[in-house]
C-alpha cells in the first residue's frame, strides 16, 4: 500500500533502524544512520517531516519559524538518502506499541496506518517522541478559547491560524516568547504575556548564558519584539482563572509570591477571546516504557528515559534522543539524533562511528544540555498553583473529575499514590490516557498524602501500551506482516524547496 | 521511636476486594479488626478485573451454593454502601452460544443450574437479539441469567474498607508482612511487619487474603497453599453510549475456567460501564507473573469480541490492562482455618471470580472468627485439600 | 518567491456552509471563522473545542460524515464535508 510521500512497503526484511518521530531528533536520527550506511525507516504520525518544533505549512518558506536553515538541512539530507534508497519515510504511520520482537533480536513497531493494523521490525530503534506541553489546572482552563501554548504555535506555524482577537499568553518557560511574538507578527493583540518566573534569573547563570550566546541574542530579540507590538510582560505573574459563559471572555490575572501563591490584593481581570498556557514541557515516552527502558525523574519534575553517552538506553539495541531523555530545546535534541543514529547504525554494522563527528556532536550537545540543566532553575514550577485550585475545578478534563475527587481518592478512600487516584477517581482513564493530567493528578495526590510526587507516582501517569486508538476491527484483521518499506525512487520529494 | 503491638480478634492480611469484604463482615460482626496491605486499596488483582459478580458461571456444587449465597449479600452491601458509590449494576447476564452443539450443550448446562437455584431462561437467536440488539445475527441460541449483577471493583474494594475503617477497623495500607509470630506449640499468633512503628501486629485470627501473593504469605506460616497466577488481559475502548446492556459473554467461557491448559484460553467476556467504555476479555495463561504486554493476545480478543458485537469493529481501543487471577488446581478457592496452623484463616485463590464470591467469604470467615456455625459447609473449601507437602 | 496556491474549498458545519483552505485541519478551519466549540462533554454537557492542538488531548472530537470522535485538529477538511457539533460520545445510533 503506497503512502501518501511515495514511500511503498515491499518484502519482507527488517530494517537496520527504526526511528520513531520526525521532529528535530528523529531527522537527525534518521539522517545520520542513513549516512553510517543502515537502512532506515523514519516512522511519524504526522504528514509533514519537523515535529512540533518544525510545524509548517506546504510551501512555507520559513518566515516566522525558527532555526529553519537547520530545518532545509535536514529535510534535503532526509530526501537524499530516501532517494538513494536508504531511508523509507513512512508518514501517518502512528506507533501504538512497542516491543521487542518476540523470539527474535530486535524491536517491531505496532502501527497504525490509514485506520489499518501494521507491524514494521528494525534491529535497533530510536525513540523520538519529543513532548507536549506540561498543564496546570485552574478555574475555568477547560473554557473554550484556553489552549495550550503549544496548541496556538501549531494553528499558527502548521495552519496558519490565529488563535483570537485578543490573546494572553501565560505559564512559564522560553516557548512563551516566540508564541507571544508570533501571534503579534501575525495580527493578533497580545494583550499580555503573563510569566510566573523571572527569568532575570539567567543572570545567575552566566556560564549557561556564555556557551549558548545564540539563545541570549534569541531572547532579546523576543523581548524587543515585545515592546514592539506593546505587549506587557508580567513577570511572576499567573492566569489564576479564566471566565466566561461558553467560551472565554477574561481571564484573572494575580502576582505570584515565592512559593507561587496568589499575593493578596493583586487579582486583575483582563479581557481576551483566547489564551494560550504552557508550563513547560513532558517528554512522551511511553514507548520506552513498553520496552522496559529505565526512566527518572528529570529536575524539571518529568520521567525522561535514561540514556549514556551514546544514547543507549538500558535496553539493548534501543536508543532514544531529544526531549524524550530530557527537555532542552531543538539544538539539543539534532545533536542527541545525530549521535543515536549514528551509534545505532555502527551497533548493527559492528563498527565504530566516524571519530570526529562523534567528537563535534558530544561538544554540541554538552554545551545544550549546559542551557537545558539551568532551565528548570529559571523557569521551575512552584507548588504554589495548588492553592488556585477550587473543588470544583476540573483536574482530568477527559472525564470531568474534579480536584475534590482527585484529594477525596487519598483522603477518604485509602489511595497511597497516583495510581491508586487513578483507580478510584477515574482521573488520567479517559482517552488522553492521562497526558494532560498526570502531572498534577499525581502531584495533588501526593500532596493530599502528605508528601512529595515520586517518581513512581509520575510513572504511573506515563504507562501506556496502547499510545494510539487503533479500532477493534482492525487488531481483528490482524497486521500486515513484517514488510520492508523501500522509497519510490521515480516519486519527487513533497515539499522540495525551490530555494 | 515509639513501636506500638497491636490487637485484635481478626488481622486480614490483604487489602483487595476479599481482605476488604472479611474487615467489613468482620467488624460488623463485633469483632475488633485490623488489617495490613504492602500497597493501598485494591492494589493487586482487585483493579485488575472486570466486576463480575456472576451465578451464571457456576457448576452445582460448593461453588455454586457460595456463588449465590454471595449475590444475596452483595444486594445488602449495596444497600448499606449505596450502589451508585462502587457503580453496582444489577444488570443481569446473558450466555451466547455459537453454534447448535454449545447451544444445546448450554441447554442442559442451564438445566441443571435451574435445578439447583439459579433463575436461567432459555433464549432462541430472536430473544437474544431482544436483549442484546447490537448483537451478532450469527448466533444459535443463549441463556438469560437474571442474577449477574456488575460493580466497579476498585471503588467496591475501597468503600468496604472505608466502611470497615468507620467501624472501627484499624487499616495498616503499605505496611509489608515479613513473617508469623507463634507460639511455641505452632499456633499463629499475629504478624510481623517491615513497619518500624509497627513491627507486630497480634490478634487471635490472622486471616490470609493476599490474593495471588497468598501461597507466598502461606509459605512464611509453614502452612503452603498451592495458589498460582493465571494471567488475563483485558481491553477497554474508547467511551460510547449504552449500545451493550447486560453482562455478556460466550458458552465457551465456562469451559476455559474449568480447563487447567496453561497455553493461551480465550474466549469473549464483555460488559458496558457507566462511564461508556466497553471491557472485553477473557484470556487465560499460565505465564507466571510475567507483564509483558502481549499483542497477539490483543489481537485474539479483539477479533472474538467482533465476531459477537460487529459494531465494534470501528469502536476504538483505548487502553489495556493485565491481572493475574489467584488460581487453584481444582479452581476452587481456599476458605477456612488451616489445621496445620491454628490460627491462621486461609481467604484467597478465587480466580476469576473474586469479586463475586468476595462477598459470601467475607461473611463466612466472619461467622468462623465470631466462633457461629457458617451458613456453608467450608469442608470443599478446606486449605488442607491438596497433595502439597510442608516445607 | 510566489504565495503557495490555497484554494478554497467549501464544508458543512451544523448545516451551514463554510469555507476552508485546502489542507487546514477542521480545527483551524472552524476557528478561523470564530467558532471556538463543536462538542459538549459526557457528564456535564459543557462545551469544548481546541485544547492540546497536536492530537495529545482528545478534546477536540467532532463528528466528520456520520464517523464520530475524529479528532478535528488532525483531520483535514475534504470537499463537501459534513462536520457535525457531537454530543458526548456520539453514536447514538448504538444507543439501546
Amino acid at each position: 500500500m503506497p503512502t501518501s510521500n511515495g514511500d511503498v512497503l515491499m518484502d519482507t526484511g527488517a530494517f537496520d533502524v527504526l526511528v520513531i518521530g520526525a521532529g528535530p531528533a528523529g531527522l537527525a536520527a534518521a539522517t545520520s544512520a542513513a549516512r553510517g550506511g543502515a537502512s532506515v525507516a523514519l516512522l511519524d504520525a504526522a504528514m509533514r517531516p519537523g515535529g512540533q518544533y518544525w510545524r509548517h505549512r506546504d510551501g512555507d518558506d520559513g518566515r516566522g519559524h525558527h532555526d529553519w536553515d537547520a530545518f532545509k538541512r535536514l529535510r534535503g539530507e532526509l530526501e537524499r538518502e530516501r532517494a538513494a534508497g536508504r531511508i523509507a519515510h513512512l508518514v501517518d504511520h502512528a506507533v501504538w506499541h512497542l516491543e521487542r520482537t518476540p523470539g527474535a533480536d530486535g524491536f517491531t513497531a505496532h502501527i497504525v496506518h490509514a485506520g489499518a493494523d501494521r507491524e514494521v521490525t528494525g534491529r535497533t530503534v530510536v525513540i523520538a517522541t519529543g513532548a507536549y506541553d506540561r498543564q496546570l489546572p485552574f478555574p475555568g482552563w477547560t473554557l473554550p478559547g484556553v489552549f495550550t501554548a503549544g496548541g496556538v504555535q501549531a494553528l499558527l506555524k502548521g495552519q496558519g491560524v490565529v488563535a483570537g482577537r485578543r490573546v494572553v499568553v501565560a505559564g512559564t518557560g522560553p516557548f512563551l516568547l516566540p508564541v507571544a511574538v508570533g501571534l503579534a507578527e501575525a495580527g493578533a493583540e497580545v494583550a499580555s504575556l503573563v510569566e510566573a518566573n523571572n527569568p532575570l534569573g539567567m543572570a545567575t547563570h552566566p556560564l549557561a548564558a556564555l556557551r549558548n550566546l545564540d539563545k541570549l541574542a534569541e531572547a532579546a530579540g523576543y523581548l524587543r519584539a515585545l515592546r514592539h507590538h506593546l505587549i506587557l510582560y508580567r513577570t511572576r505573574h499567573a492566569v489564576v482563572a479564566a471566565h466566561g459563559t461558553d467560551a472565554v471572555d477574561a481571564v484573572t490575572v494575580a502576582r505570584l509570591d515565592a512559593d507561587w501563591r496568589v499575593v493578596p490584593g493583586s487579582l486583575e481581570r483582563i479581557a481576551c477571546d483566547a489564551v494560550a498556557v504552557g508550563y513547560g514541557f513532558t517528554p512522551q515516552i511511553e514507548l520506552a516504557d513498553d520496552l522496559g527502558c529505565a526512566a527518572a525523574l528529570d529536575a524539571d519534575g518529568s520521567l525522561v528515559v535514561t540514556v549514556d553517552a551514546v544514547q543507549r538506553t538500558s535496553v539493548d539495541g534501543a536508543f532514544a534522543a531529544g526531549e524524550t531523555c530530557g527537555v532542552g530545546g531543538a539544538a539539543l535534541a539534532v545533536a542527541e539524533g545525530a549521535l543515536a543514529g549514528l551509534h545505532a547504525a555502527a551497533a548493527v554494522a559492528g563498527t565504530r562511528p566516524d571519530r570526529t563527528a562523534v567528537t563535534r556532536l558530544e561538544r554540541e550537545r554538552a554545551r545544550r544540555r549546559v542551557f537545558a540543566a539551568v532551565m528548570p532553575r529559571v523557569w521551575p514550577v512552584r507548588s504554589g498553583w495548588r492553592s488556585w485550585l477550587a473543588d470544583d475545578t476540573l483536574v482530568c478534563r477527559c472525564e470531568e473529575v474534579p480536584v475534590s475527587a482527585v484529594r477525596g481518592a487519598v483522603t477518604g478512600l485509602g489511595a497511597l499514590d497516583a495510581r491508586g487516584a487513578k483507580l478510584f477517581s477515574r482521573a488520567g482513564m479517559g482517552l488522553c490516557q492521562g497526558r494532560v493530567c498526570g502531572y498534577a493528578t499525581a502531584h495533588l495526590a501526593a500532596a493530599a498524602a502528605g508528601r512529595l510526587a515520586t517518581a513512581d507516582d509520575i510513572a504511573s501517569t506515563v504507562k501506556r501500551p496502547i499510545a494510539w486508538p487503533i479500532t477493534l476491527g482492525a487488531l481483528a484483521a490482524g497486521p500486515i506482516p513484517d514488510d520492508r518499506a523501500t522509497p519510490s525512487a521515480t516519486v519527487p520529494a513533497r515539499e522540495e524547496s525551490t530555494a | 521511636m515509639t513501636t506500638t503491638t497491636q490487637t485484635a480478634d481478626v488481622l486480614v492480611i490483604g487489602a483487595g476486594i476479599v481482605g476488604a469484604s472479611v474487615a467489613y463482615h468482620a467488624v460488623r460482626a463485633g469483632l475488633r479488626v485490623a488489617v495490613v496491605d504492602r500497597g493501598g486499596p485494591a492494589a493487586g488483582t482487585s483493579s485488575a478485573c472486570e466486576g463480575n459478580i456472576l451465578v451464571s458461571d457456576k457448576e452445582p456444587g460448593a461453588e455454586l451454593e457460595l456463588a449465590m449465597l454471595s449475590r444475596r449479600l452483595w444486594d445488602r452491601i449495596a444497600d448499606d454502601l449505596g450502589s451508585r458509590a462502587f457503580e453496582f449494576d444489577a444488570k443481569e447476564g446473558v450466555v451466547v452460544a455459537t453454534s447448535e452443539a454449545e447451544a444445546s450443550a448450554l441447554r442442559a448446562f442451564a438445566a441443571k443450574q435451574r435445578a439447583a437455584g439459579i433463575e436461567v431462561a432459555d433464549v432462541d437467536p430472536a430473544g437474544l437479539r431482544e436483549l442484546e440488539p447490537n448483537l451478532s445475527r450469527d448466533v444459535a441460541g443463549g441463556a438469560h441469567y437474571p442474577q449477574d449483577a456488575q460493580v466497579q471493583p476498585m471503588l467496591a474494594t475501597a468503600h468496604l474498607l472505608a466502611r470497615a475503617r468507620g467501624l472501627g477497623a484499624s487499616v495498616h495500607l503499605g505496611t509489608t508482612v515479613t513473617g508469623f509470630t507463634k507460639t511455641s506449640d505452632g499456633r499463629v499468633t499475629g504478624v510481623a511487619t517491615a513497619s518500624p512503628t509497627l513491627p507486630t501486629l497480634s490478634a487471635r485470627w490472622v486471616v490470609n487474603a493476599a490474593g495471588t501473593w497468598a501461597g507466598e504469605v502461606a509459605a512464611l506460616a509453614d502452612a503452603p497453599i498451592p495458589i498460582l497466577p493465571r494471567r488475563g488481559f483485558l481491553l477497554v475502548t474508547e467511551p460510547l453510549p449504552k449500545a451493550i446492556v447486560h453482562k455478556v459473554y460466550t458458552a465457551d467461557y465456562v469451559a476455559n475456567v474449568a480447563s487447567s491448559d496453561a497455553d493461551l484460553q480465550t474466549s469473549v467476556v464483555v460488559e458496558g460501564t457507566p462511564s461508556g467504555t466497553v471491557l472485553i476479555g477473557a484470556s487465560r495463561e499460565r505465564v507466571g507473573f510475567e507483564r509483558t504486554f502481549s499483542a497477539a493476545v490483543i489481537r485474539r480478543l479483539a477479533a472474538q469480541v467482533v465476531e459477537l458485537f460487529p459494531f465494534l469493529a470501528d469502536v476504538s481501543l483505548m487502553r489495556t490492562y493485565l491481572g493475574f487471577r489467584p488460581y487453584c488446581p481444582d479452581h476452587l478457592p481456599v476458605i477456612g482455618e488451616d489445621p496445620r496452623a491454628s490460627g491462621l484463616i486461609h481467604a484467597a485463590g478465587h480466580e476469576g471470580a473474586g469479586i463475586g464470591l468476595s462477598a459470601a467469604t467475607g461473611h463466612l470467615i466472619a461467622q468462623l472468627a465470631a466462633g457461629i456455625p457458617t451458613d456453608l459447609d467450608l469442608g470443599p473449601f478446606r486449605p488442607d485439600r491438596f497433595d502439597v507437602v510442608s516445607a | 518567491m510566489s504565495a503557495p496556491e490555497r484554494p478554497p474549498i467549501t464544508f458543512a458545519f451544523d448545516g451551514r456552509e463554510m469555507t476552508a483552505e485546502a489542507g487546514q485541519t477542521i480545527a483551524a478551519a472552524l476557528l478561523a471563522t470564530g467558532v471556538r466549540s463543536w462538542r459538549t462533554t459526557r457528564v456535564e454537557g459543557r462545551p469544548r473545542g481546541l485544547f492540546c492542538g497536536i492530537g495529545i488531548c482528545f478534546d477536540c472530537l467532532v463528528t466528520v460524515n456520520g464517523e464520530a470522535s475524529r479528532r478535528a485538529c488532525l483531520t483535514e477538511v475534504q470537499p463537501g464535508d459534513r462536520v457535525e457539533t457531537q454530543e458526548g460520545a456520539g453514536r447514538a445510533d448504538l444507543e439501546r
